[in-house]
Formats: structure tokens, C-alpha cells, sequence
């Protein structure tokens, strides 16, 4: 029988795009059906999205064909190269992102060290696309939306890391697989009957990085760069078919991929307590596991999305330096003191 | 880092496809870099740099030094670039070339780029001659954070009141009052 320890190099590269692209698209699918149509329309008391398959289930396969069809529109001004190559630096920073996150013991992509700070450094990538974006399209509108989505998305990168800072100190590790294995096997004080899901003990961590997140997504209430009323979408405004559809999947899969990497920060990743850590069926549903931890993460993100109004751009600015910062560093002094007390 | 150092010797094996890809990543890293000069459009340099920057960042995986591939990916393509995009966008924003960025100070910065390539390329072969680094296997962050903890924790130190005194320093100069 043949392991995947004897397939060649581009074989394993072959796999591992292959099943990066499932894991990024077949997430932000399901994220746009359960949430975008299904979720919201409930909490604005309609059914949405009913005739396109059973339930609309289908809808998205629609919606992507209506993208397709429709012509790729190049403003007359834009500067052609960087505004056609703007959605794919967004999009590469998403796949790249999920390259990281283990679904199993022996389930991975890639099992590095550096596991989250890669992470983190990927995902600062996509700044670039969107001022690409905002530039390139040589309108007003864009540029400033690009320049308000750059100031948030530098602000809020900020709590985000720093609210890693502490699971890392508590886990030993940046390994993704590490900090799995780490709640897997820790205990509170001594008391090891769920292990140690950093959501117990580095709750503070949670609520920085869960608000950052948001933010890094450009959820309302963090949506001033994309603010329909105030700049028509931002810096996707002269986007049309394709192009825009990648912005559009590029949000969602953010929003699924983002969840992905808080579930295995805080809610111990495809790990569920009371099964043995090694065993191989974590391998079938540790998948699943996550899966169901990505769409309850996502749920929040989405329900603070469709439940507050949007910022002010100076709110926004404060919330990050004056509010956020200041108690994600608390947080890490506190968990280096208890760290080593204990 | 003390590791990477001591693991110099002029008799470690040679791989090839690591001089193929050092090769191919280096062509890329000089055109963009010859890109970043000579283009007249300031956004266009700034993303003709993310390219040169990559290009270090891949050179640094191939050397094994995951560590320090991601920080630079991180530092410079997520901060530093940015930053240079986000001030360029902010007070110059014009579409099409920019031809005041054309002067007559580029004969003097080709001659200066050209002294500094002379004197980095004399320093580096003079004090690595045949040298070859052993890459054994990546190298890993508790070997980095080893090292900058006990070795150079004095230099680190220093670095860090260095930048405190620099962000300190920002801040009195942006401030108004």
C-alpha cells in the first residue's frame, strides 16, 4: 500500500493545492449560504433565497454563473496592470493563510513551526492588494477607501497579534498542531477534565482577537472602507464580474479561514474533550470537529455584523489604540506572571 | 545568530536545485530592483520593492531560516511597503508617470549604489571566501530565541530602548501643542 511519505514532491504539492482550495472555497461557500442568505434573512424576518435548489441551497452556484457572464470593465483611467492584479494578491494571502491550519493529528497542510506567526504574516499581505485596488482604479471614491481600509487593517493587526502573544506564551509553541495538543493535554490549576481551551484561561485573548478579527474582515460595525452610503463600496467600487467575485469570495473566506485560526487558538482546534488526542478518529471527524467550530465563529462575527451600526472612523481609531492595545498587553504580562508562578 | 554561523564549513555538500532556485530568485530580485529605480511612477516602485522584498524572504527559506523569512515578509512587505503606499497614496496619488521623480540626482545615485555594491561584494567575499553553509534542516525558533535571549540579550536590550527613544521621539515631533 502506498503512504503519502512515498509520493514525490510535486505530487504532495499537487494534494496540498488541491485540498487548500477545497478547504478555503467549500468553507466560504457554506459561510455565504448559512449566513449571508440564510442567517441575516431570518433576522430581518424573511425566507430569502428559496427557489434555486432545495431550500435556495443552489443560489450560490447562480449567483457565481451571473458573476461570470457579466464583462470584466476596465475604468478608462485605471492603471490596467495593478487594478486587474489587485483581487489576486487579496485572494493568495486567503489560500496561503489556510495553509496552516491542522484538521486532525495527521491531518494538515504544512506542520511548521512557525505555524501561527506565519499566519499572521501572510495575512498581512493583502493590506497591499487593497490599496492596489483603491490606487489602480483611479477613482476618488477607491482611493479612499483603500487608505481608510489600510489605517484599519494596520490599526487592528496590532491587538490581533498581540492577542496571540498570550495562547503563545501559554502554549510553548506557535505551532498550530502545538496549540491543539497543548489544550488537548493541559489543565486548569490541576483540573484537567476538559484540558485547557484557551478560551477558558486566555478569555481576555478571545475578546481582543475575536474584535480584530472583525475588524481585519471589515465587518460592520468595521465597514467604513467598503461604507456604500458614504463611498460606494470603497475600494471595490469599479470592480465588476469576476474580479469582484474574487473580492467577494476573498471576504468570505477570509471570514472562514480568520475563524478557523481563532478556533484553534481558543477552542482547541478539531479537538472535542474526553477522547484521546492521538487516536485516529480524530482523523475522520477532526475535519467535521472544526468545521462546526468555523461556522459557530463565523456565526458570531456575522451576528455582530448584522446587529450594530458602523463606526466612526475616529471610534474606530480609539477603540484599536486606546482600548485594545492597552489590554491585550496587560494580558500578556498577566499570563507571562501566572505562566511562570505556575 | 551564534547557530547560523558555526555552521560554516568549506567541505558541506553542494545542492543544486537550491543554486537553481538561489539563481531564479535572484535574476527576479535585481530586474525589480532595476524596476524600482528607473520606473517613473512612485506607486509602481513601491510594488516593483514588495517583489525585491519577497525575493529576499524566499532567499532566506532557501537558506533554512524560516524564522527570519517570515519576520521579513511580515516587517517589511506588511508594515514597511505599506506604510511607503499609504504616504505616496495619501499626498501624491497621480495616475500615469510622475516626471519631477526623473533628475538629475540619478547619475549620483548609480554612482553611489554602484561604490556600495563594490564595497559589500569586496566584505562579503573577503570574509566568506569558499565558505558553505550546512543547512541540515530548517532552523528552528526555540534555536533563535535561544540565542537572542542568552548570547545577544544585551544587544537586543539595547535595540529595544533604541526603538522605545525612536517611538517616543515620533510621537513628540507629530505632536501639535
Amino acid at each position: 500500500m502506498m503512504t503519502l511519505g512515498e509520493l514525490a514532491y510535486w505530487e504532495l504539492t499537487s494534494l496540498r493545492v488541491a485540498g487548500g482550495l477545497a478547504a478555503v472555497l467549500l468553507v466560504a461557500g457554506t459561510l455565504v449560504y448559512i449566513h449571508l442568505f440564510k442567517l441575516v434573512s431570518f433576522m430581518q424576518s424573511r425566507l430569502g433565497p428559496m427557489e434555486a435548489g432545495p431550500y435556495g441551497s443552489l443560489q450560490l452556484l447562480a449567483e457565481v454563473g451571473k458573476f461570470l457572464q457579466k464583462e470584466d470593465i476596465f475604468p478608462r483611467k485605471a492603471d490596467r496592470f495593478v487594478f486587474a492584479a489587485a483581487p489576486f494578491v487579496v485572494l493568495m494571502s486567503t489560500f496561503l493563510l489556510v495553509v496552516v491550519v491542522p484538521g486532525g493529528p495527521d491531518a494538515w497542510f504544512v506542520d511548521n513551526d512557525l505555524g501561527i506567526y506565519l499566519a499572521m504574516a501572510v495575512s498581512s499581505v493583502s493590506v497591499i492588494g487593497v490599496l492596489m485596488a483603491g490606487w489602480g482604479s483611479a477613482n476618488k471614491y477607491s482611493l479612499m477607501g483603500g487608505l481608510r481600509a489600510t489605517g484599519q487593517l494596520i490599526a487592528y493587526e496590532l491587538p490581533l497579534m498581540l492577542a496571540v502573544v498570550g495562547v503563545v506564551i501559554e502554549a510553548g509553541t506557535m505551532n498550530m498542531q502545538g496549540i491543539v495538543l497543548a489544550q488537548a493535554n493541559g489543565s486548569i490549576f490541576g483540573w484537567s477534565g476538559l484540558g485547557n481551551p484557551f478560551l477558558l484561561t486566555q478569555f481576555v485573548g478571545f475578546f481582543v482577537f475575536m474584535i480584530a478579527m472583525q475588524a481585519e474582515l471589515t465587518q460592520s460595525p468595521f465597514d467604513m472602507p467598503i461604507a456604500e452610503s458614504e463611498l460606494v463600496t470603497g475600494y471595490m467600487t469599479e470592480y465588476s464580474g469576476m474580479r469582484f467575485l474574487m473580492f467577494f469570495i476573498g471576504e468570505f473566506a477570509t471570514a472562514g479561514v480568520f475563524s478557523a485560526v481563532a478556533a484553534v487558538l481558543f477552542l482547541g482546534g478539531w479537538y472535542v474533550p474526553g477522547l484521546d488526542a492521538t487516536s485516529n478518529v480524530f482523523n475522520v471527524i477532526g475535519p467535521l470537529v472544526m468545521l462546526g467550530k468555523v461556522v459557530f465563529l463565523s456565526f458570531l462575527v456575522f451576528w455582530f455584523r448584522f446587529t450594530f451600526p458602523r463606526f466612526r472612523e475616529d471610534q474606530l481609531q480609539r477603540l484599536a489604540w486606546k482600548f485594545l492595545i492597552p489590554i491585550a498587553l496587560v494580558n500578556i504580562v498577566a499570563t507571562g506572571i501566572l505562566k511562570v508562578a505556575f | 545568530m551564534s547557530a547560523v554561523f558555526a555552521a560554516v564549513s568549506t567541505d558541506a555538500p553542494i545542492f543544486v536545485a537550491q543554486n537553481v532556485f538561489f539563481a531564479v530568485v535572484a535574476l527576479l530580485m535585481v530586474g525589480s530592483a532595476l524596476k524600482v529605480v528607473t520606473t517613473s511612477n512612485v506607486v509602481h516602485a513601491a510594488l516593483w520593492l514588495v517583489l525585491v522584498l519577497a525575493g529576499a524572504a524566499a532567499q532566506f527559506i532557501l537558506l533554512g531560516s524560516e524564522f527570519v523569512a517570515v519576520t521579513q515578509v511580515l516587517v517589511y512587505i506588511g508594515a514597511v511597503v505599506v506604510l511607503f503606499l499609504f504616504g505616496v497614496m495619501l499626498t501624491r496619488a497621480s495616475m500615469g508617470d510622475d516626471e519631477s521623480v526623473a533628475g538629475e540626482k540619478r547619475s549620483m545615485a548609480a554612482v553611489v549604489a554602484g561604490l556600495l555594491l563594490a564595497v559589500m561584494s569586496v566584505a562579503l567575499i573577503d570574509s566568506f571566501s569558499d565558505d558553505r553553509v550546512v543547512i541540515d534542516q530548517p532552523q528552528l525558533v526555540t534555536t533563535v530565541a535561544d540565542s537572542i535571549f542568552s548570547q545577544y540579550i544585551v544587544p537586543f536590550e539595547a535595540i529595544s530602548v533604541l526603538l522605545l527613544a525612536a517611538l517616543i521621539g515620533a510621537i513628540v515631533v507629530a505632536r501639535r501643542d
